[in-house]
């Protein structure tokens, strides 16, 4: 477990029941990315349900990249961002490839914004999450060789904003209770 | 599970993340260079995920009617009268109707016309949006031995909806008519003009190609065309609609932002073949059960 070769010192083993514990802890980040993004796509027939889908897990993955990258680390991202991909019906690999970059800018941002409020990290966030709309769009048109009007990354990179507190408020209560590997 | 020093676990966790980034990409021209692998996975994701979003779909479909029920019990005495006078002059509609359909009849029995055989067709509920941000398309439920073929024609109960694109095992794709790849024969009712619906991801299509000197007029119903074998013709598809810009968009009939059910229908074409005489693939609809038209 990487969380333990971190803080070096002589402990006992722990148990089986101690360790899985442990495991499931670290488990929860990406579950609860991937039982959101189930959610997005039940149909409650709203307007703009399609832009939940990306902005929900846009705000979700650099939720947890700043929190604990290492419940979320590459190869999860990898796997969300192909499931967001089979999902949200954009060509393979461009929603895969965007949030590896959005993880990127948050794990090397990480010890510079846990210096810091909620209010700045939403601000970045937001620079980020507009960037990685018009990425993602950029990448759909240059894959399908077509013109999509820009309205529907807009309102994805509106969403991703005016969404992240919403997911960011049970995701920190559940960063100290639940998803934390430390707690007995 | 191996052992390895520190520094080597260190250089590997730094390594995944370039290492992903160039898979990613690896992916991005894979599924460029095989459609057909993206468009398996997809179905295959669907098929898998389809029973879950049909079981939530009934009782979210009860919740909305609850809610809907509740709006429609305050404007309910306003909405009687509204609905009385429709009925009056629906009822006249009716009459004209059944005259045009009775004289409809006996012209066909002095041509000694032969009837075409009814299109068949399945019922599917919609269990989700198969589109994303950038296509507008729907998810059909449908059971094990479905027999729903690609290109089949999907109506709701007011007008065309869409193709289907893509057939799971449990699961069927209609590509709306509002996509931006979605390109419709269309007919414009009073001119009997040609055009081309062109879906543009809005809630409106526009009208293309329409002949020299045939401007659509506003409020004109646009039916589909036979032409290309696509379509059988006169399916309603919707009123033109003239926009802020002064071009003709069309109003869909079909409830596309609140799909629940649609019948998928078979009309036996395969779009390559020689298409018969206009009048005749006109006619051939007409007999045929379409609905919105009783």
């Amino acid at each position: 477990m990487a969380h333990i070769d971190r803080r070096p010192g002589i402990r006992p083993r722990p148990s089986l029941g101690r360790r899985l514990d442990i495991i499931a802890r670290s488990c929860f980040p990406g579950c609860a990315v991937l039982l959101l993004m189930l959610l997005t796509q039940v149909p409650f027939g709203i307007r703009g349900q399609a832009e939940l889908l990306p902005a929900v897990t846009l705000g979700a993955v650099w939720f947890w990249s700043l929190a604990r990258p290492d419940t979320m680390p590459p190869p999860v991202v990898f796997l969300i961002g192909l499931l967001a991909d089979l999902m949200g019906y954009v060509p393979l690999g461009i929603c895969a490839f965007t949030l590896l970059a959005v993880h990127g800018v948050a794990v090397s941002l990480r010890r510079f914004l846990a210096r810091h409020g909620f209010a700045l990290i939403w601000s970045i966030y937001s620079l980020v999450a507009f960037v990685a709309s018009m990425l993602i769009w950029l990448l759909v048109m240059l894959l399908s060789f077509r013109y999509f009007p820009p309205d529907g990354a807009l309102f994805q990179a509106v969403l991703a904003i005016a969404i992240y507190p919403v997911i960011a408020i049970p995701f920190s209560a559940a960063h100290r209770s639940i998803a934390d590997p430390d707690r007995v | 599970m191996i052992r390895l020093s520190i520094q080597a676990r260190q250089a590997l966790a730094k390594l995944t993340l370039p290492v992903l980034v160039v898979v990613s990409f690896g992916v991005m021209l894979l599924g460029k260079a095989d459609t057909l692998l993206a468009e398996r996975a997809r179905m295959a994701l669907a098929d898998g995920l389809a029973p879950i979003y049909a079981v939530l779909a009934g009782p979210l479909q009860d919740l909305r009617e609850a809610i809907t029920d509740g709006a429609t019990l305050w404007d309910m005495r306003d909405e009687n009268l509204r609905l009385r006078r429709e009925n009056e002059q629906l009822r006249r509609w009716q009459s004209i109707a059944l005259a045009l359909d009775a004289e409809n009849r006996r012209l066909k029995a002095a041509l000694h016309w032969i009837p075409d055989p009814a299109a068949s067709f399945v019922t599917a509920r919609v269990v989700a949006d198969a589109g994303g941000v950038y296509a507008k398309a729907v998810l059909l439920s449908v059971g094990p031995n479905h027999g729903i073929k690609k290109g089949e024609i999907a109506l709701d109960e007011r007008g065309l909806v869409g193709r289907v694109t893509e057939v799971g095992e449990r699961t069927a794709r209609v590509l709306l008519i509002t996509d931006m790849n979605s390109r419709i024969p269309v007919i414009l009712e009073t001119s009997r003009a040609h055009a081309i619906l062109v879906g543009t991801n809005g809630p409106r299509p526009r009208l293309m190609y329409w002949p020299e000197g045939t401007m659509p007029q506003e409020g004109e119903r646009v039916v589909t065309s036979a032409e290309a074998n696509a379509f059988p013709a006169n399916l309603p598809v919707g009123t033109v609609h003239f926009n802020s810009n002064g071009t003709p968009d069309v109003e869909p009939a079909a409830r596309l932002q609140k799909l629940e059910i649609v019948r998928i229908f078979d009309y036996g074409l395969n779009g390559v073949t020689a298409p018969g005489p206009q009048g005749q693939a006109q006619e051939q609809a007409q007999s045929k059960p379409t609905p919105g038209r009783h």
